[in-house]
């Protein structure tokens, strides 16, 4: 079936496909029409989950947290601020090992008060280990709640499923609504290896002394090094069912190109109309857009980028006092792999300010004008 | 005196024995937390309103209603005293323990 949706009722189609259980919300601009679907999909029972009110998000994804322990498959969804109160919840999401599904619309942080894209309230929640998911299309949302949860259930870790406000949140597609029974088979029912039974009580997240923090931690990690090669699976699995792929990247006319752009959310397809205005005008360009964060996916940005003359980050974020937060980790993979590129760093778009075709033009003038990237940060499109 | 049970304190060679979460290894059917407790609540049934207000707030899960009124389960209440703090009634008193 094909509908035409807003990339918020993507997420609202992904987790009612996925079968989520429960689902604890609290409303915020501009996600608030993600759970309003929800609530009624719950109320008219085409949804057989329990769809719990909150005080706030914390409560959310405390109420997520616990349903998760029981057994459930749990989903939520928030933005900016709503996203940053959760913080200390997010920790303990993914070190009680609770695989819940998060959708967050990229949304500024205040103030000044700005409901537009912007990146840096997702990435503020980097080094909580969750799974982040950047999409560029409401069909890629959709796919990619689903996979989430496949990734997330088999290695016990949360993710977050994540786009960009107004630029998909509010923005009608075409979507290929997969059929129920097909991503059944694709999704089985949850059954986490340890819950919380009343038959066998256990205490969750008590106190660890040395002695066993530090091991579990480690085996957080060791976990986490295992998405890339899942997400790569469960995406070619996803394909044989439903004819798209989901990876970790999406690399598009990187083969021979001398200058790549780095590019991720809706900036991602924007990049592509770029290159080939730029491949018109006889400059072999690319785009690779990174689609999963975390875990980063080093050996295929090395591997992609490795091959190029030139790269140029474009970062819709920053990092206070550093530069823009992809950048950063664009250059910590080719450190010692491919140090000869240079690698120059973009920051644009900031508060949901345009990024065009044309942006991206400018971006790579900038790049191919410059032999070596001496600046932390080359601003494109800031009024001076 | 009765002599105190021993805790053994059990620690793993390699972090693969280690759980993948940080979780009570014996069942908490047989660690009874109640043993925290300093001061108990008491209930004074007869001006019990039966609103389950207690059963509802109690951070533990400790009140159960039995025969619709609450009644305390002593193996787990830690005695926190949220419970007679929020009693509309004021049918519940908090008593110092005495072991």
């Amino acid at each position: 079936m094909k509908k035409v949706i807003m990339g918020n009722h993507a997420l609202s189609w992904g987790a009612s496909l996925s079968r989520a259980q429960v689902i604890a919300a609290y409303p915020i601009t501009p996600q608030t029409q993600v759970v309003e679907l929800l609530s009624e999909m719950c109320a008219s029972g085409e949804l057989n989950a329990k769809f719990i009110k909150v005080e706030s998000e914390h409560s959310a994804m405390a109420a997520c947290i616990a349903a998760s322990l029981a057994g459930a498959r749990t989903f939520t969804a928030t933005s900016a601020h709503g996203l940053t109160l959760m913080h200390e919840l997010l920790h303990w999401a993914s070190y009680g090992r609770l695989p819940v599904v998060m959708g967050n619309i990229n949304r500024a942080l205040a103030p000044g008060w700005n409901i537009w894209a912007d990146q840096n309230d997702s990435l503020s929640q980097r080094d909580t280990g969750w799974i982040q998911f950047y999409c560029s299309s409401n069909q890629e949302v959709l796919d990619t709640v689903i996979q989430a949860f496949k990734v997330s259930e088999a290695l016990l870790i949360p993710s977050m499923v994540i786009l960009d406000a107004f630029a998909l949140s509010h923005t009608f597609e075409v979507v290929h609504i997969p059929d129920q029974d097909k991503v059944d088979s694709f999704l089985p029912r949850f059954n986490p290896p340890i819950r919380l039974t009343p038959s066998d009580p256990h205490a969750f997240g008590g106190l660890t002394s040395p002695d066993h923090y530090f091991e579990i931690r480690y085996k957080l990690q060791k976990n986490m090094e295992k998405v890339p090669a899942l997400i790569e699976e469960t995406g070619r699995d996803y394909e044989k069912l439903f004819g798209r792929y989901l990876g970790q990247v999406e690399d598009y006319r990187c083969e021979d190109a001398d200058l790549i752009l780095v590019s991720s959310g809706t900036a991602g397809y924007t990049a592509r109309v770029a290159v080939d205005e730029l491949r018109e005008a006889g400059i072999k360009a690319g785009n690779l857009r990174i689609k999963v964060f975390r875990p980063f996916p080093f050996e295929k940005v090395r591997q992609i980028l490795g091959r190029a003359k030139k790269v140029a980050v474009v970062d819709r974020n920053i990092c206070y006092g550093l530069h823009g937060i992809f950048y950063q980790e664009v250059k910590s993979a080719l450190y010692g792999h491919s140090d000869g590129v240079p690698v120059f760093g973009f920051i644009t778009g900031l508060g949901g300010r345009d990024i065009t075709p044309e942006t991206f033009k400018e971006i790579a003038e900038a790049a191919l004008a410059r032999d070596k990237a001496d600046e932390e940060i080359i601003w494109i499109g800031v009024k001076k | 005196m009765k002599q105190k049970k021993k805790a053994g304190k059990i620690i793993f060679e390699s972090e693969k024995d280690v759980p993948l979460m940080p979780i009570s290894l014996g069942s908490m059917l047989f660690n009874k937390t109640g043993a925290w407790r300093n001061i108990r609540p008491e209930m004074n049934l007869a001006d019990c309103i039966q609103c389950g207000i207690c059963w509802k707030f109690c951070p533990d899960v400790a009140i159960f209603i039995e025969n619709e009124f609450p009644v305390i389960d002593y193996d787990y209440c830690k005695g926190c005293g949220i419970c007679a703090e929020e009693c509309p009634t004021k049918c519940i008193a908090m008593v110092e323990e005495r072991k």
